[in-house]
Formats: C-alpha cells, structure tokens, sequence
C-alpha cells in the first residue's frame, strides 16, 4: 500500500500544480485587464495549454489508478474527486482565457470607468478557489461548506453589476459596447465561482460520502 | 431487505481457552447473497460453520447465545443435525468430490434420504447439474468418475450435490481460493443466480468477489462483526475506521 498512498499523494500535488495555475490565470486575466496590459492578457491565453495539459494528465494517472489499484472506500472517493475537479478547473481555466480576451478587447478603447466591482468579485471568486483547494487537501468539509456559502456574494455582485452598467447604456449608447463586455466579465467571474462551488461540493462528497449537489434549499 | 432467515444473538465461540467468536449479533435475509470477509483468524469460518452446525466435531468447541433459523434455535436439543445440514448446506474451499461417478454424486444426498426411483433421481440430478451451470459440459460422461473434472467443475459439481436436497441455505467457506479467474467467474455467476431460490452465505478473503457478488457484507475482526451493511455501503463509505482500514489495505 505504501506505493498506491505515494501515487495518491502525487496526483493530489498535481491537482493543486493545476489549481494553482488556474488562480494566476484568473489573476493575470484580472490584471491584465485593471493594468490595461494587453501582453500579460496574451500570456494568460498561451498558458492555458498548460491547464489543459493537466487536465489530461490527472484524468489518465486516475484512470490508471482506478484499473491498477481497485480503490475503495475514501481512496475512491478521492480518486472520484480528483477526476471530477480537473473538469471544473479546467473550464475555470478557460473563462480566465475568456476574461484576457475581453480584456484586450477593452484595452483597445478608452476605459468606460475606473474597474472596481470586477476586482472586487474576482478577489472572491479566487479566494474561493484557493479555500476549496485547501479544503480538498486537508479533507475538511466545513471549509468546503463555508465555500459554497460565498457563492451567494459573487451572484449578489454580478446582479449589481449588470444594473450599474445597464445605466451607463441608457445614459450613452456609445458605452453599449464596452458595457457589455464588461457584464461579460462579471459572467465569467460568477461562472469561475460556480465552478468552485462544484469543487467543494466534491470536496463534501468525497470526505463525508454524501453528494450534496443540487440540494440547496 | 428480505426478512431474515437466520438470526444470530450474543454468540460466543471458544476452541478451549480461546475466543473465536464475541457478541455476534446478524441477521441474513433470506433469497440474497451475504459476504463474510475479513483477515485470517478474524472468526469468519468460524462463524458460517457455527451455522450448520460444523463445529459439533471439534471437541474443545463450545458456543453460547443463540443461532435461529427461521425462528428456531437450531443449538435446541431436538435439532435433528442431518437434517439441519440438508437445510443449510454447505461447499468448501477445496472442491471434495466423492470418488465415486459424476451421477452418484449428485444422487448421493437422496439416496441417503432412502430416494431410489431411477426416474426420480435422473430428474435430480440433471436439474441440480443445471442449476450448478455443469450440465452441458458433462451430460455425455455423467457415468464418469468425478475426479475426471477440472477443479472448476468439481466445485461446481460439489455445489449440485448441495442444491440436489434442495437446502433453504448455502454457505460457502472460500470457494474459489483453489480455482483458476475463468473458474471463478462462472462459481461467482452461478452465485448470483443461486439467490433467486436460495439464501447463499459466502466467505472469502478476495473483497471483489465479494463486491461483485454479494448486497450485504459483513466484516469480521479477532473475532468481533465490526460491521454490517449493504455492500455498496461498505465499499464506498463504510462507517467503521477498522472497515475503511480494511477494504483499502491499510492494514491486515
């Protein structure tokens, strides 16, 4: 057994090497957009093979495993997990791509207003991120719990945000535009958030064996 | 689940001095396959040749609480054993054919319950044959001698002399540890088809022989029933650490 808890170890480094590829990305998709540099958004596209990349990775040692060591019990459910979260980190992945697209979109034209609220959101969203891989890790359910609560912060934010932009159309329909793409951009955040919401109700799956999705009251 | 065909409370086992058996308290529902695991000299033999009893012919064996079979404490003093034994019958790790023909030793148990119609026992024994899925492979050569057959078919064989007195129960105490993975899997099918009509007990040391065919498990340690639940349970997310422990190979 030594050799299949050395496995497992490996794989669940791998899985937060791509975790933690996913929160620059979101970051310098961020960054790239509040700096208006249109490089670094161009970076964050090109590193997206890169998540892709673990995304196949992890799902064939999973595979693998699954063939090879006939896992039981906690050790399937993290491998369940395991294969389950590289999907959502990796859709993560591509609307932090999506973001650095807008971004360089937005970049080409005068800013429509100082960026506070997509900031703000993003910080969220990535805490959120960085919390549930914590929680995955260390097997705590409560963490995951208490990051499924967020998610209600990051839904109220992209509803103030279409208002506030929704004004700014109605007051200069040449706004309409770079508007939209920035109601884009708190999209892709609240789905980056979603995403991290799926995770950790793998992260309650796989430590407490109950699947808790689709049960919010 | 079914209701229960045997039922054991506060059983106690003891060859002499020592322990084998502590508070075992089950309930195995008839018409369903119950898997018995857990790691050598955990009790689990113990227990399933408590339930026919087996263990009469030790004589440093003693055993106190209750085992019921359908109600009835079959450890009573009218009990008769032989035909306990046709009511739970039993097949073994070893396949145990009797030297005799392959015929003979289906019909073996009928003609000792005083069955001698040719036409009757014919009957018998072809049925038996086929529930034990060994019919088509042997019904040219059913005069043959038994020790002619593959260890597969000889335990297959062992398992139609058992169904030949139409028992309520079979145990099987580690079937398959002498067979070959193609042998195995026709013991493990005809398992699973053997719960249509019988209550099947099986123990075994492979866990998934037992995932595969059982829908209760039951995991025994130094002599205790750790646990007991349905098998998806146990091997998704048992409850018990000792169990978790077990199943994954953490220890034993």
């Amino acid at each position: 057994m030594v050799i299949f808890d050395e496995e497992l170890a490996a794989l669940k480094e791998k899985i937060l090497k791509m975790g933690l590829l996913v929160d620059a990305a979101v970051r310098d998709s961020i960054k790239s957009l509040v700096e208006r540099d249109s490089g670094l958004a161009r970076e964050v596209i090109r590193r997206d093979r890169e998540i892709n990349a673990c995304d196949v990775g992890i799902d064939e040692e999973g595979v693998r495993l699954i063939a090879l060591r006939q896992p039981k019990a906690h050790d399937l459910r993290f491998l369940i997990t395991a294969m389950k979260i590289t999907t959502d980190l990796e859709r993560m992945g591509d609307l932090a791509e999506d973001i650095a697209e807008r971004a360089i979109e937005l970049n080409e034209e005068p800013p429509l207003k100082p960026y506070i609220d997509i900031p703000r959101m993003a910080g969220i969203a990535r805490g959120m991120l960085v919390d549930v891989l914590d929680a995955f890790i260390r097997k705590d359910a409560a963490a995951a719990y208490d990051v499924i609560k967020r998610d209600d912060e990051v839904d109220g934010l992209t509803v103030q945000i279409f208002n506030e932009l929704l004004f700014f159309m109605i007051q200069d329909p040449r706004a309409t535009s770079r508007a939209v793409k920035i109601t884009y951009l708190s999209k892709y955040l609240e789905r980056i958030a979603d995403h991290a919401t799926n995770i950790a109700e793998m992260v309650v799956y796989m430590v407490e064996g109950k699947m808790i999705k689709h049960m919010k009251p | 689940m079914n209701p229960a065909v045997i039922r054991t409370e506060g059983l106690n086992a003891f060859y002499g001095p020592k322990q084998a058996l502590k508070n075992v308290a089950i309930s195995i529902p008839e018409k369903s396959v119950t898997a018995l695991i857990g790691p050598s000299g955990c009790g689990k033999s113990t227990f399933i040749r408590c339930l026919n009893r087996m263990n009469d012919l030790i004589p440093v064996f003693r055993l106190d609480g209750r085992i019921l079979h359908k109600g009835t404490d079959i450890y009573s003093k009218d009990t008769d054993v032989i035909d306990l034994r046709r009511r739970i019958g039993m097949v073994f790790q070893k396949p145990n054919p009797f030297p005799k023909s392959i015929y003979e030793n289906v019909a073996y148990g009928l003609r000792i319950q005083g069955i001698t119609g040719r036409g009757v026992l014919d009957g018998a024994v072809q049925e038996s044959l086929r529930k034990a899925a060994l019919w088509d492979e042997v019904k040219d050569r059913i005069g043959d001698s038994a020790l002619s057959l593959s260890g597969g078919q000889q335990q297959r064989l062992c398992i139609a002399r058992a169904i030949a007195v139409e028992p309520e129960v079979m145990l099987f105490d580690e079937p398959c540890s002498a067979l070959d993975p193609i042998a195995t899997a026709k013991i493990e099918e005809l398992i699973v088809e053997l719960k249509r009509d019988y209550t099947v007990v099986i123990v075994t040391h492979n866990m998934q022989q037992a995932a595969r065919v059982s829908s209760r498990t039951g995991f025994f340690l130094l002599g205790e029933l750790i646990e007991y639940d349905t098998t998806d349970r146990i091997f998704t997310n048992p409850s018990n650490a000792l169990t978790e422990d077990y199943i994954t190979g953490r220890f034993g």
